[in-house]
């Protein structure tokens, strides 16, 4: 079977605990108004690589992982290809890789269910806590992320939360006692704030797309430490 | 009474320093919470000492010059540092940072070197080298006509034929551990055994140095006396020892004015005195942290006077005062003491500094509290290089150096012809071109008609290519007998070889320049299609490339095993050809600065390198060809043998705070884990910077915002602000890894 990748970033430190490499998958349902990788939105434009040669690369990084890194699938939306993901998990798993998920959670089938049971980790990224509004800055349903997130919590299968801090659309306080409500359960390990940046403005302009956000201003790095100091205190 | 309390062994019946420290060392697996923080008066001498040189840059890099003297161990008046308390005293003249006119190697450096900076060398001095043959002239009156043009052309460049070779270290610690009197003696006995035997070239010519050597060992006696100390007999306290061991390094320096001076590998050895003094409450942490400090304070003031020229290849006026530390005993057990730290934290006592070249010898078997100090460091000052203990502990023992950058040599018993590197791209295109040089517009290989294939095919040029390997291995050679048989004559090393056992194992070093270049315009013939473009004389001086080839730094066997084919052809290749003083072939990839100038020295190549651009350096893959992540890139670095290139295999890996992770432990944790798992695949060196490419560039415009930034290059590291705007510029086009 082949997957469709975007890149491989074989230091990641970033997704997921310890040395990473990440698989960027191409595709992705979601079409977030801040995302820094719209090139990654199509499935089709990205390079198909056969799970053989995937399996061979992540395995070649192996002497760095130690006892904490591992692979990390990310996207685009990893999940969209879940049913060629599954079977290279299998591989990986049987070589004792440590794998995390990168999800939106807005895809749903047996093939993800699959993979979120053999994944180690799961990052999931609620874009936006509130229906209508995760609706208008993504153009999904909440409805599925928070049946994904049910998933996990009732077969207690590790997971991070994160959520890409937006001046004036998911930087305030009762926003972010709204997501540690939302997501509490005995198997989340952390909640991750992240700030929008705009590094990845030029991305959009080479596909000739407007952003939405693009007159927004980023994410001051000393708010996000606030918000981060006040989701400890709850 | 100096010995009491150590344990005896060998090292007691005859000079065997390895013993010693085998025998007697305390390893230390903690963590970096006992060490203390520089004194008062370290921080007032210090203070004084970045006045010294912030006044040195002012006047254009060199504070002074002593023009009416040549150096040497008793040129001049003993130095001391005027209103201040040293620790451990003795300057190279007679006031710090002063340079000493050194023309062994050759007058015409010297004076130009005292020209560049607005100096004259003193008649005296002119008049002394009239009736002197340096190491310069030696070699230039034996050079072949070939070998000048070659020289001329860049194919082989930044010879020490003009200049001293350095890369010998002697063994410092056998001052302290045996004094001097006892070296003497034994050097006498030697001398008689030899003298015993059949008297021939080899041996009157080993006979002759044994002569020089005492000669030298008497004066740096006398040297040490001027300063008050009889180093004569063994030293007794911790002081004495990092006193008589300085006393060795700094008639070295007097001496020689050698292209990488190393210091070798003191730390453990003085912990062992430091324990004793400590466990007897003859000093305290604090006192003997400042002791280290004023030591490396010293070190950090050891200065030579060199030519701008000398400045192109080896920028930031470095001297390679290389300490290797820390690293694992043939026992099993570490070789890490609370020294080790002791040193390390003298970046953190007296702020990030190029010199000493911190070089940490990295085991798997390392304790956990050490590699996580020095990742942290790395991270804090970039200063620190790394070189793989595991590869090299079985080659050399557990007592070897680090000459330079990369070099690994037994300390005391063996010593190394350095011999700069050869360009490889360049001999590429003088390949195709059939020993035609289109940058320089001369014949300089044996003439072969220019390759005239419409488009290139990759088991020709090969076949090609290696018969330009065979001429080039041979030529350098004899390029390099030549040079270390006059160095030997006109400029040997009389300290620091009085400071090895008689009996040396000798290396002759060659090196390679712009592996990654090579190795991706191959790749680029193999697996694109490459149309070669004349020029209209005929010879090829361009490449129309279509479709996309694997680059090295990809971990990528199609391309990566291209650039070990090379290694493992060149090595081979040399050894087909007998060696002065039966020295043994090895080879280093590093390229020190001048990647810059053999870049400038190379016409346009398949890979998409543009004439006169510089190469990656060292064994770095070309810049921003790694797309797929450092560890990809470190992962194609690894798979180079170190068995044909035993001199050493040098990676600059550069990347942003942020792209190890947020918090500092975390940053460190990860740093720790990306060594062990680069080694682990029998990796050979890494230079480590963790650092934004946004500074340098800031550091280019605003020198005066960062006066002590200081950067790895490639197996030193530098002030960012000594180097040339092309070098700074070259640095901030390398890969810097990051993630956003």
């Amino acid at each position: 079977m082949s997957l469709s990748v975007h890149s491989i970033e074989t230091l990641g430190a970033l997704d997921g605990p310890g040395i990473r490499t990440v698989v960027f998958l191409q595709g992705c349902p979601l079409r977030c108004g801040y995302c820094h990788n719209p090139d990654t939105w199509s499935y089709e434009a990205g390079k198909m690589m056969t799970e053989d040669e995937l399996f061979r690369r992540i395995l070649r990084m192996k002497p760095y992982f130690k006892d904490s890194g591992g692979v990390t699938f990310s996207g685009g939306e990893p999940l969209r290809q879940a049913t060629a993901l599954v079977s290279l998990m299998h591989r990986l798993k049987g070589e004792g890789i440590h794998m995390v998920i990168d999800t939106s959670g807005a895809v749903w089938s047996q093939a993800v269910d699959e993979a979120v049971h053999l994944a180690d980790l799961i990052l999931l990224d609620i874009k936006h806590t509130n229906a209508e509004a995760f609706y208008q800055l993504t153009g999904g349903q909440l409805e599925q992320v928070l049946a994904f997130l049910d998933v996990l919590k009732r077969d207690a299968i590790h997971y991070w939360i994160r959520q890409v801090i937006i001046p004036g659309i998911t930087d305030s306080k009762v926003q972010i006692e709204q997501l540690a409500k939302l997501t509490a359960s005995s198997s989340r390990e952390r909640i991750e704030l992240l700030p929008f940046h705009k590094m990845g403005m030029a991305k959009w302009e080479k596909l000739s797309m407007p952003c939405p956000l693009a007159d927004v201003a980023p994410m001051s790095a000393a708010v996000i430490e606030q918000l981060q100091t006040h989701l400890s205190s709850i | 009474m100096a010995w009491t309390g150590f344990v005896k062994g060998n090292w007691c019946e005859t000079i065997d320093v390895q013993n010693f420290i085998a025998i007697n060392r305390t390893p230390y697996i903690g963590d970096q919470s006992f060490l203390e923080a520089s004194t008062a008066r370290t921080d007032k001498l210090m203070a004084y000492f970045n006045t010294l040189k912030k006044e040195e840059a002012k006047r254009g890099g060199v504070l002074d010059i002593d023009t009416e003297r040549v150096s040497s161990l008793l040129s001049y008046p003993k130095g001391m540092i005027e209103g201040h308390d040293e620790i451990i005293v003795g300057l190279q003249t007679d006031q710090p940072l002063k340079r000493g006119v050194n023309p062994f190697g050759g007058i015409r450096m010297a004076r130009q070197a005292c020209e560049a900076y607005g100096y004259q060398l003193s008649d005296t001095v002119e008049e002394h080298f009239k009736y002197k043959t340096t190491h310069n002239e030696g070699v230039f009156r034996v050079y072949s006509d070939e070998i000048r043009a070659m020289r001329k052309a860049g194919v082989i460049t930044g010879l020490p034929d003009a200049y001293g070779r350095g890369r010998v270290i002697g063994d410092y610690r056998r001052i302290a551990l045996y004094g001097i009197d006892y070296l003497i003696e034994s050097k006498h006995e030697d001398k008689n055994r030899i003298a015993n035997g059949p008297m021939l070239q080899h041996t009157i010519q080993l006979s002759e140095e044994l002569y020089k050597q005492i000669d030298f060992l008497k004066k740096l006696k006398a040297m040490a006396a001027e300063y008050g100390h009889d180093i004569g007999r063994p030293a007794i306290d911790t002081v004495e020892a990092v006193q008589w061991t300085y006393y060795g390094y700094l008639a070295g320096i007097k001496e020689q004015n050698g292209a990488a001076m190393s210091l070798g590998r003191v730390s453990t050895f003085i912990d062992i005195y430091a324990e004793r003094d400590l466990a007897a409450g003859r000093y305290d942490e604090k006192a003997i942290q400042e002791i280290i400090d004023d030591f490396v304070i010293k070190l950090r003031m050891a200065r030579q006077l060199r030519t701008p020229d000398y400045n192109e290849l080896f920028a930031g006026d470095p001297l390679w005062v290389t300490e290797a530390i820390g690293g694992m005993g043939l026992d099993g057990k570490t070789l890490v003491t609370k020294t080790s730290f002791r040193f390390l934290h003298t970046l953190t006592n007296l702020g990030p500094a190029p010199e000493p070249n911190m070089t940490v010898l990295w085991s798997n078997d390392l304790p956990e509290g050490f590699k996580k100090y020095c990742a942290e460091l790395s991270i804090l000052t970039d200063a620190i290089q790394y070189e793989n203990d595991d590869l090299m502990r079985p080659l050399y023992g557990d007592d070897y150096g680090i000459a330079c950058c990369v070099s690994a040599m037994k300390i005391g018993k063996d010593m190394q012809f350095f011999g700069a590197r050869s360009n490889l791209p360049k001999t590429f295109s003088i390949a195709l071109n059939g020993g035609y040089d289109t940058m320089t517009a001369m014949q300089i290989g044996p003439a072969m008609q220019v390759m005239d294939d419409e488009v290139l095919d990759f088991d020709k040029v090969w076949e090609r290519l290696d018969t330009y390997l065979e001429w080039l291995c041979d030529k350098y050679v004899n390029t390099m007998n030549i040079i270390h048989f006059m160095h030997d004559k006109y400029a040997y090393e009389k300290t620091q070889m009085a400071l090895h056992d008689t009996e040396v194992h000798r290396y002759m070093a060659f090196g390679i320049a712009g592996l990654s270049v090579l190795a991706d315009s191959l790749s680029s013939i193999k697996y694109a299609s490459v149309r070669p473009i004349k020029n209209a004389q005929g010879y090829i001086t361009d490449y129309e490339v279509t479709g996309d080839f694997p680059k090295y730094g990809n971990d990528l066997d199609e391309v990566d095993s291209i650039a070990v084919a090379l290694t493992d052809s060149f090595i081979e290749k040399l050894k087909k050809h007998e060696t002065y003083r039966q020295a043994e072939h090895t080879v280093s990839i590093l390229t020190i600065t001048s990647n810059v100038v053999y870049g400038i020295k190379t016409d346009n190549t398949p890979d998409g390198r543009r004439k006169g651009m510089p190469f990656a350096p060292g064994a770095n893959p070309m810049h921003g060809r790694d797309k797929n992540g450092a560890l990809a890139s470190l992962n194609s670095v690894a798979k180079l043998s170190f068995d044909s290139c035993r001199d050493g295999i040098s990676c600059t890996f550069s990347i942003t705070p942020h792209t190890l992770g947020t918090a500092i432990d975390t940053q460190s944790g990860n740093l720790v884990n990306i060594m062990d798992g680069y080694f682990g695949q029998q990796a050979h060196h890494l230079n480590v910077n963790v650092l934004n490419r946004e500074k340098l560039v800031d550091a280019m415009e605003n020198p005066d915002k960062y006066p002590n930034l200081t950067i790895r290059v490639s197996g030193y590291a530098v002030n960012f602000n000594q180097l040339s705007r092309r070098q700074q510029e070259e640095v901030i086009q390398r890969t810097y890894h990051e993630q956003l």
